[in-house]
């Protein structure tokens, strides 16, 4: 999961750095990512990953960081299986 | 009486991506049906006023500062009023966590500035 993840950060975060290279508790907006920015990376994660974040999921700290959005996407699958 | 201000930068040309790359789906989960009017031109919606409306948006959750609360971008609404002012409505989680934490008064300007757009927001805080 966590290449499917650094793959979409790297095509629509707009980070600063290769997200392959990136901590996993890094902050990804201190790495460069707009708010707008997440917005993609949140519909092309709904998208790879067959899920959809509800509102009340829609926080900064979802999408801080590639083990923030890793629970994040862990938790919807199991919700939704 | 003290005041909070929040600030944000839009490039438009990310929000014309966005637009082109996911459509209904991007514009459905960010901007309201009013805005979506609002920003409605002749060749569809116009990058531009969505990625003004972005940014009132983002620069009234800086001054919200939903910490780990959530506030989904529709719960933000930015309008014109008659005069051809923006102006920003509140409803459900943001202006329930307005309300929790006494913010109040919120006023916006927002603008342009070659390929990007950008807003303030400014409002009183506390009783």
């Amino acid at each position: 999961m966590t290449n499917g993840i650094r793959r979409i950060l790297n095509d629509h975060a707009r980070l600063s750095v290769d997200a392959a290279s990136i901590d996993g508790s890094a902050d990804l907006f201190d790495a460069g990512m707009s708010s707008h920015a997440s917005v993609n990376v949140m519909i092309a994660l709904e998208d790879a990953f067959d899920i959809e974040f509800p509102d009340s999921m829609l926080r900064r700290a979802t999408f801080a960081s590639v083990d923030a959005i890793g629970g994040a996407v862990a938790r919807l699958q199991a919700e939704s299986s | 009486m003290p005041i909070r201000a929040g600030i944000d930068l839009v490039d438009i040309e990310d929000v014309r991506d966005a637009v082109a790359l996911w459509s209904g789906r991007y514009l459905d989960r960010v901007y309201t049906e009013r805005e979506l009017a609002d920003c409605a031109g002749p060749h569809g919606v116009d990058p531009r006023r969505l990625a003004a409306r972005f940014a009132a948006k983002e620069a009234a959750l800086k001054v919200l500062q939903p910490g780990g609360d959530a506030v989904p971008w529709l719960s933000i609404e930015v309008r014109r009023d008659p005069s051809g002012t923006a102006v920003l409505e509140l409803r459900g989680p943001a202006r329930d966590l307005a309300d929790r934490t006494m913010v109040r008064d919120l006023t916006t300007s927002v603008g342009y500035a070659r390929a990007t757009a950008y807003a303030i927001v400014i409002a009183h805080v506390g009783s």
